[in-house]
């Protein structure tokens, strides 16, 4: 009835998972308690839950990536105290306890911290940046959402029921197949990534259809922002090599469930191939993240410089030139497999071409600050500190594609602190500095400076005081994933990165502070106009927080930076534009399909890991209910009466008519 | 949904096919479109099977020849049922085309290219210890 769920399955045993399970359970009954107690529920069903909104959809996917952060960091809290205790000791995880914590460490910051935060970004601003109301397909973009929230939701209940893989982050067989891991946690594993892998690939093609076919009139490719250019090379990538991964964990899914031998020791299988095509997915993967924190640092360079970004032309190309070359580079993450020196030869030096186009980034990044008037705003600090630290780690990036190097550095502590670097000082500084960015744009009211400005000087200090020794230590011989070791050298550079990583603590618990006083404060922080950095992109020409419909009347583009030629022309007449003829605006309903697909989703997938096949059948025949239910629906989309635009859009008017009137008097010659 | 579309559109240039169908063709010579796609897929089906186990060509080059036949298949697809066209307004399915292909290849030669490369590589157990000495 079952399947393989039985009691055994909650590790009774072990105190620590069953104590952390357990205070997130009784955390997460308390939210739900209080939601429903103060009657907020039928408000998050109707204006959250089952929201199509991008806007909306945007800060949920965000909310995912940074309730997943914190559980990644927790994991990596105990990872690196385990190192500093474990010296000639067995410390205090269990080694198949620790090496789920590393798996799900990796997991869980990949795919669902550092996947949502770049994804919620491109949704909360791409249709902003373009001018528009919404993206190409509404409700699938809901469903996107709630199924990447399923697999999240997946990898955590293998805390309590059952374990989770014991692989690494990448399930590499054949330990990753049933006979040297029969257990439900590689399970865990495929099941979580397959559902939320779908949701990935149908972002992308939402992603990719939206910037290609919905965008302001006159707005011609090359008059798009910056980040809706890493947005679209992003999303191309995501279409391109997600299929891959799917296609990759469903071979090894059919070892695991129907006893194929597509990369088994026996019968003809080949491990090897698994390696090879999960990393032609896991390269451009690192892209897919890293390509739309450059777009968000161009925004903010160019802004905070007060100039346009230096190079448009070159970071696009850039850009593109990056989007294909990341398909060629996949085997430096297995120069060691065994290839002859050719193979290892094109693939290194491939590596290094794609540098190139990052370095014409940094350049362009550089000039643009170059002569510009600089404001050391919070999301300016990151970008700043990223260059820097971005540097470091592409240029260890570069040492590592030589193989030679390669073979000395493979697996060791080394090429752990070099992705560390790329990924902590590209992706998430990008997401820290894009929370501040655009945090008054989603919510009308600005983060605190001041306690954004420690935790960005607490964060960089920690990350360097944590991954530097790593790079020691790596250098010195020590390999990742250790349990325990006897070496006394590694111990100190151990010591110093546990120093580190409470450094990062800190500077974690400085944002929470800085939201909570923003919260309390907001009415000192509110955005008035909705221009509060004096951006230049079109987001910045709708209020703070936008109406629904983003634009009451869709922006005419005639450059590349449209809203400060509109702000330029308002400041030198003193006068907005004369106010233009509303019309009733159609936007499409909420929708429970995405929430109700994910639902059966999850049912779906906790049966398909323990077994329980009646309860796999039901889930999706029910999931294809769903489907056909929203396919036959009669109305799709609701009207807002052109008075009720009006209303909403004279109000922006008037803030921004006030803002002028006091500009021009301050202007005036005393 | 096809009303707020057309608000959104940007003017004229690049409009998604099938937003704006060519008014001059009526549904029977578009069913009639299909129908002729119909019969060559068809026909090349039957002909790869045939070709599988005739005798009428030489054997060693029977796998060329499906080869030939499953792309001349892959071509009708393309232009019956997908509306692959070289018209301006299908540009960027021609560059989706190219970029998929492209990526096709790269992985499916490079993927090869690598696993035969493994192989080679293999070296008998007592050599490679010998060299690690």
């Amino acid at each position: 009835m079952l399947g393989k769920l039985t009691w055994d399955a909650i590790p009774w045993s072990q105190p620590i998972p069953l104590v952390a399970g357990g205070v997130v359970l009784l955390v997460l009954l308390a939210v739900i308690a209080w939601v429903i107690v103060r009657g907020y529920l039928p408000y998050l069903w109707r204006e959250w839950i089952t929201s199509v909104d991008h806007k909306r959809i945007g800060v949920m996917y965000i909310l995912l990536g940074v309730v997943m952060l914190l559980r990644g960091f927790i994991d990596a809290l105990m990872m690196r105290s385990q190192q500093a205790i474990a010296f000639n000791a067995p410390g205090y995880l269990p080694p198949e306890h620790y090496n789920q914590i590393f798996s799900a460490h990796g997991t869980i910051m990949i795919f669902f911290a550092a996947m949502p935060l770049v994804i919620g970004l491109m949704n909360f601003v791409v249709p902003l940046q373009l001018g528009v109301r919404d993206v190409a397909f509404p409700t699938l973009n809901s469903t996107s959402f709630w199924l990447t929230a399923t697999g999240a939701l997946l990898v955590n209940i293998s805390l309590v029921v059952g374990e989770f893989a014991r692989t690494g982050w990448l399930p590499y067989p054949p330990l990753s197949e049933t006979q040297y891991l029969p257990g439900v946690g590689v399970d865990y594993y495929l099941w979580s990534l397959q559902i939320s892998g779908v949701g990935t690939l149908l972002t992308g093609v939402n992603f990719v259809t939206t910037i290609l076919k919905i965008r302001a009139p006159g707005m011609s490719y090359f008059r798009m922002p910056m980040f809706c250019w890493t947005a679209l090379a992003s999303s191309l990538l995501i279409v391109a090599a997600f299929p891959v991964l799917t296609a990759t964990l469903g071979m090894l899914l059919l070892d695991r469930y129907l006893g194929f031998h597509f990369f088994t020791n026996t019968a003809g299988g080949n491990m090897m191939m698994f390696v090879n095509l999960i990393w032609v997915w896991g390269h451009p993967e690192v892209y897919i993240l890293v390509l739309p924190a450059f777009g968000v640092f161009s925004e903010i360079f160019s802004t905070f410089s007060g100039k346009p970004l230096f190079g448009y032309r070159s970071m696009v190309m850039a850009t593109l030139f990056i989007c294909v070359v990341s398909f060629t580079v996949w085997l430096h993450h297995f120069f060691t497999m065994g290839a002859g020196a050719n193979v290892n030869a094109t693939f290194g030096i491939a590596t290094s071409v794609i540098a190139v186009g990052t370095g014409v980034k940094v350049y362009n990044w550089i000039f643009t600050m170059y002569g510009g008037r600089i404001r050391f705003a919070t999301p300016m600090l990151w970008a700043m500190g990223f260059i820097v630290t971005f540097i470091i780690g592409g240029m260890t990036g570069v040492l590592l594609a030589v193989p030679p190097a390669d073979f000395m550095l493979h697996n060791s502590l080394f090429l752990v602190a070099h992705f560390h670097n790329v990924i902590i000082g590209g992706v998430l500084f990008a997401g820290f500095a894009a929370l501040t960015y655009w945090f008054p744009k989603a919510f009308g009211f600005q983060l605190d400076e001041a306690w954004g400005k420690a935790a960005f000087w607490l964060g960089l200090i920690g990350f360097y005081v944590t991954f530097i020794p790593l790079y020691a230590a790596g250098l010195q011989g020590m390999t990742r994933r250790m349990q325990h070791y006897d070496v006394a050298a590694w111990r100190p550079w151990m010591l110093v990165a546990a120093v580190g990583v409470l450094i990062l603590l800190a500077g974690g618990i400085c944002q929470v502070v800085q939201l909570v006083v923003s919260i309390r404060h907001r009415d000192e922080l509110r955005d008035v106009i909705g221009d509060p950095w004096n951006g230049r992109s079109l987001e910045w020409a709708t209020s703070s927080p936008p109406p629904s419909f983003n634009f009451a009347v869709l922006p005419n583009v005639h450059g590349e930076e449209p809203y400060w030629e509109i702000k330029r022309r308002a400041i030198e007449s003193a006068h907005l534009t004369p106010e233009p003829q509303y019309e009733d605006i159609e936007m499409p309903r909420n929708s429970p399909t995405g929430v109700i697909t994910a639902f059966f989703a999850t049912i779906t997938g906790f049966a398909a890991i323990w077994h329980i096949w009646w309860m796999v059948v039901l889930g999706l025949v029910a999931a294809y209910v769903v489907f056909v239910w929203f396919a036959w629906r009669d109305v799709d989309e609701y009207v807002i009466p052109a008075a009720e635009v009006a209303r909403l859009d004279r109000e922006r008017r008037g803030a921004r008519q006030a803002w002028l009137d006091a500009h021009a008097r301050a202007e005036e010659p005393a | 949904m096809s009303g707020r579309r057309e608000d959104l559109e940007p003017n004229g240039s690049d409009v998604a096919p099938g937003v704006i169908d060519a008014p001059e063709e009526t549904v029977r010579e578009k069913i009639g479109g299909y129908l002729l796609g119909l019969v060559f897929a068809t026909l090349l089906t039957i002909a790869s099977f045939y070709v599988a186990g005739t005798n009428l060509i030489w054997a060693p080059s029977i796998p060329i020849a499906l080869a030939v036949l499953a792309i001349a298949q892959i071509g009708i697809h393309l232009a019956f049922f997908l509306h692959i066209t070289t018209a301006p307004d299908n540009t960027n399915n021609i560059l989706a085309l190219a970029f998929g292909i492209l990526i096709v290849v790269l992985v499916v030669a490079g993927s090869l290219w690598i696993m035969d490369h493994l192989n080679q590589n293999m070296v008998p157990m007592d050599q490679m210890m010998q060299m690690q000495r």
